[in-house]
């Protein structure tokens, strides 16, 4: 018995059984649930209703829609911001960068609740009033460093043979750009839109803190009907958001996978 | 010339941007205040009732809470994920891909989606929430990024390393003791940080797997703060320790890596 | 070579991967202190079968006895083998005296014993007073010397080493592979070692072992393998030669290139198709006269340090390799004579492609995983099993995968004089020999079809 258990200990390949379990009882399980629960009543029936409920019920589509639409403007206003943030510490000389990517990693480490009430107290101090703008302010400020990060990783392993293998083909520097270093990038930036665009729909409480409770983004919504014991209806709105990231992740291929790889960042 | 003015000028009006409300919340840690946002007068009051315990008893038992759901699920973690990611490597290239896909998912998923699901299946157990729901969902989201820390030293370690210490007579056990656990260790020791910044961080999964016997950690804690109006004053000198802690810190072994190398 | 007794003794060892054949029945014995090379292209299985015998792989079948001992399944730390891995695998976190030491601290000798040992082991390799090095700091050649000192201190009955000196260049390659041999003398343990590079093999061994495609090919000394190779894979893989077809007119007269020579070999039937190994060294080459066998037109030249090497086309279109120290210019008519004992003769491994197949319907029959279209099913009934066979000429090759009725990979080129004969792995890791006059390259990929008149069906 003891030896059986050494030789089956002895093959690596089976120390992933623990995990694998672990996986499939924690996280494909539950996800799962996820779908059982959109499809059934509280008496645990067959239904459509709650989906159907999300489809005709204006105020959780909106709240969806509102969502997605504040999700884009963050996202791109993350890459506009954070790629010349990232070109630029790229060019650097690489002891210098890394301290930069790091101070610009480190406010990750306060609490993000209490950075965003610091951010409230901050517009308070300028007298910027709470809302929608400050809504999409505090996500950028939130999201900006999860958009540098892969852009910048990205651009600093970017082979120098290839910069200099453009211009030596007669490329001006615009074109060096636009032809080889940004292509080569799209990966990063892909990642880095993994890493901000979901998180931010389905943010709860830093909405509500910057908007004082007027705005509320789908997270919220997800939230307040778990709490209010609408588990099934919660579910189904939980589907919705989980098709989307099924369906960023598709888009994204290669992307996905990347992307949490680096969610090591922080 | 002009040019690098310009971009070195770039990021630092994002570096101040971004810094501005942790500087916020270190200029308010030396004032009395309640309220975040008021000055009346330089004051280390909020310093002194930290280190002479005169922080409310929840907070206390919030920060403790944190730090110890933050080891045991980044020790649980490191455990499982290294394990895992020893498994992983030895496998086929087909199910390596599988586990892998499996793996990325808690780090895909939205911290809401992750929190319902969780959520969702302990109820459907009838598991009671608390220490211990909250601790598995804290290691559910903190193993992919240990397997992911891992895997890759183990793919750039020469793949003889291990089949050398059985060579020289080590069984099994040994090899992976002397020699694979050692080469791991810098993957492990960034993937156990890694595990427990994200736990100590946690605010979304945590709300959701804490139940409501009164077990608060610090996320929490400032959640219900928050939405009670304010932040306990006591919380902006916690912080502004523990950012400068980290700072120090991380610029120290910044610096050293960098003597390393040269 | 006398051998007292055998200290590896390997019976009909087959490995598998999936289902991938990687070694199939092979059978050898080594003896007590020889050094045996392992010799082959990448992929012919001669790294697995090292991996076998040092035990961190589990047969599929056969058997691997040990020093008299059945050790088929033996652990690799309870086994009396040593490695000396490829890229050395020395323990990084370790000092050089550390890894050295590794397996005798495992043994739990005593620290003086052990001391005493690495001292002794560090001076076999010329290492003296690197104990308290990190193995990152050495050379490639000093980590190399680690690696074998460390494999040697555990006095093993058969020391392993995976080709350990393809990492360094040239230079220090000739001189480790001295000092390698002078280590085998001293150390009077066996060596196996395991390499692609057919001179180290040469230099180095007491016997070679020549592998392909899983298959041992030949055995024997580095005389017998270079100047008998027993097959054209042998023959084109140890050292250069000129690889023709022929026939066997009868004993002791052999045709090749359209040309009748006297040989020394007997016992093929009257007229057998055989190959006809010649080495470039062997033919001799000068001006056009009457002592010539046949002739032929220089088409270049290239110095190659101790000798010219020519190629010569002959008028009826046959082109030899042809080494000697003087040089003829390109377009210069020369003679060419061979002697008889110079030409080797071998039996043909194939005449023609012959594959398992299943009658499909009137028209098309089933092999390779592939159903091609027949002209002559003979009227069998469907589901018939046949034999198809298919001669090399009549297998084409296309540059586009998509063209062809089934893919495949070059695995194999062997040049004829005349033309190419091409070994081509298919998708299905099945073999496909084809004749071309086309140049292709190793591991080209290529499509395969087969035109429906040359696929002849036979009964069974």
């Amino acid at each position: 018995m003891q030896r059986k258990l050494i030789s089956f200990l002895g093959r690596r390949r089976n120390w992933t059984i623990p995990y694998v379990l672990f996986l499939v009882f924690f996280v494909l399980v539950p996800m799962s649930l996820i779908v059982f629960y959109a499809f059934t009543n509280a008496e645990g029936s067959f239904t459509f209703a709650n989906i159907q409920k999300f489809w005709i019920h204006p105020e959780a589509m909106n709240t969806f829609l509102y969502s997605v639409v504040v999700a884009l403007i963050t996202t791109l206003l993350c890459i506009l911001i954070g790629y010349p943030a990232a070109y630029i510490l790229s060019k650097m000389e690489s002891r210098n960068a890394k301290l930069l990517v790091i101070l610009f990693i480190l406010p990750m480490w306060i609490n993000f609740l209490i950075r965003t009430l610091a951010t409230v107290a901050l517009f308070d101090f300028f007298k910027i009033p709470l809302g929608e703008g400050a809504l999409i302010f505090g996500m950028v400020y939130n999201f900006l460093p999860f958009m540098i990060y892969p852009i910048y990783n990205i651009l600093q392993k970017t082979d120098q043979n290839l910069i200099e293998a453009a211009q030596d083909l007669g490329a001006n520097p615009r074109q060096v750009f636009l032809k080889t270093v940004f292509p080569l990038s799209i990966p990063g930036i892909t990642s880095g839109v993994i890493m901000v665009f979901m998180p931010v729909i389905s943010t709860f409480a830093i909405a509500e803190l910057l908007t004082i409770n007027n705005i509320k983004l789908f997270g919220t919504t997800l939230q307040e009907n778990i709490y209010n014991g609408t588990w099934n209806y919660g579910a189904a709105l939980s589907l919705v958001m989980l098709l989307l990231i099924g369906i960023t992740a598709l888009l994204n291929g290669e992307g996905s996978s990347r992307a949490a790889e680096e969610g090591n960042l922080i | 010339m002009i040019k690098r003015i310009l971009s070195t000028s770039y990021l630092g009006i994002l570096l101040i941007m971004l810094y501005a409300p942790i500087l916020i919340i270190i200029i308010f840690s030396f004032t009395e205040a309640k309220v975040l946002g008021n000055w009346t007068g330089f004051s280390l009051k909020l310093y002194s009732s930290i280190f002479q315990g005169g922080i409310h008893h929840s907070l206390t038992s919030a920060l403790w809470n944190t730090l110890i759901i933050g080891l045991i699920a980044a020790a649980a973690s490191t455990v499982l994920g290294t394990m895992a990611a020893i498994g992983i490597y030895n496998l086929t290239p087909k199910s390596q891909k599988a586990i892998q896909m499996v793996n990325t998912i808690p780090i895909l998923n939205p911290d809401i989606i992750t929190a319902i699901s969780l959520f969702l299946l302990f109820v459907s157990l009838g598991i009671s929430q608390g220490y211990t729901t909250v601790i598995l969902a804290h290691i559910t989201f903190c193993t992919p990024y240990v397997v992911l820390s891992v895997l890759p030293r183990l793919r750039r370690m020469n793949p003889n390393l291990y089949e050398a210490a059985l060579d020289l007579g080590a069984t099994p056990f040994l090899a992976v003791r002397r020699i694979l656990l050692p080469e791991l260790k810098p993957g492990m020791i960034s993937g156990f940080i890694l595990a427990f910044t994200l736990s100590i961080d946690d605010f979304v999964v945590t709300l959701f797997t804490i139940g409501n016997e009164g077990l608060e950690t610090l996320s929490t804690y400032i959640y219900a703060d928050a939405r009670r109006g304010g932040l306990t004053p006591e919380l902006r000198p916690l912080s502004a320790i523990i950012f400068i802690s980290v700072l120090v810190l991380l610029l120290v072994i910044n610096q050293r890596a960098a003597k390393k190398k040269l | 070579m006398v051998r007292i007794s055998d200290i590896i003794t390997i019976n009909h060892l087959s490995h598998t991967f999936g289902d991938k054949t990687v070694l199939q029945d092979i059978n050898l014995s080594i003896g007590k202190g020889e050094f045996v090379t392992i010799l082959g292209p990448s992929g012919c299985g001669k790294t697995t079968l090292m991996r076998l015998i040092a035990g961190f792989l589990k047969a599929s079948e056969g058997k691997i006895s040990i020093a008299g001992q059945d050790m088929t399944t033996t652990p690799p730390h309870l086994r009396p083998v040593n490695t000396v891995f490829q890229k050395y695998a020395l323990f990084p976190h370790l000092n050089v005296f550390q890894n050295i030491a590794f397996g005798l601290n495992l043994k739990k000798l005593p620290k003086e014993e052990i001391q005493k040992k690495v001292k002794q082991v560090l001076k076999i390799v010329i290492m003296t007073d690197y104990e308290e090095r990190d193995v990152d700091s050495l050379s490639g050649g000093q980590q190399q010397r680690v690696a074998i000192a460390r494999a040697i201190i555990n006095e093993p009955e058969v020391l392993l080493l995976d080709e350990p000196l393809a990492a360094l260049d040239h230079k220090m390659r000739k001189d480790m592979q001295m000092e390698i041999k002078a280590m085998h003398k001293k150390l009077n343990i066996t060596f196996v070692y395991i390499t692609h590079d057919q001179e180290e093999a040469l230099t180095l061994s007491d016997r070679i072992v020549v592998m392909s495609q899983g298959v041992i090919q030949q055995i024997g000394t580095p005389t017998e393998i270079y100047n008998e190779p027993k097959n054209s894979f042998v023959a084109d893989f140890i050292g250069e030669s000129n690889i023709l077809n022929g026939v066997m007119i009868h004993d002791e007269l052999v045709e090749f290139a359209g040309h009748r020579f006297d040989c020394v070999d007997k016992g093929f039937a009257l007229n057998e198709p055989v190959e006809v190994v010649i080495r470039p060294e062997d033919i001799y080459i000068f001006e056009m006269s009457d002592a010539a066998h046949f002739s032929g037109q220089v088409t270049s030249s290239i110095f190659k340090g101790v000798h010219y090497e020519m190629m010569v086309t002959t008028p009826e279109g046959f082109e030899f390799m042809i080494q000697d120290y003087r040089s003829f210019e390109p377009g210069h008519t020369v003679g060419l004579r061979v002697k008889p004992f110079d030409i080797q003769v071998m039996k043909k491994e194939r005449h023609c492609n012959t594959f398992k197949g299943t009658i499909i319907d009137k028209t098309h029959v089933r092999f390779l995983g592939t159903n091609f279209e027949c002209s002559d099913t003979k009227n069998l009934a469907n589901g018939t099993t046949v034999n198809v066979k298919v001669e090399f000429r009549n297998v084409n090759l296309q540059d586009n995968q998509e063209d062809g009725m089934l893919s495949g990979v070059v695995s194999f080129i062997l040049y004829k004089g005349n033309h190419y004969h091409l070994t081509i792995l298919t998708e299905n890791n099945e073999h496909v020999f084809v004749d071309s006059n086309d140049v292709w390259d190793d591991a080209d990929c290529v499509g395969i079809s087969i035109s429906p008149k040359n696929i002849q069906i036979e009964i069974l």
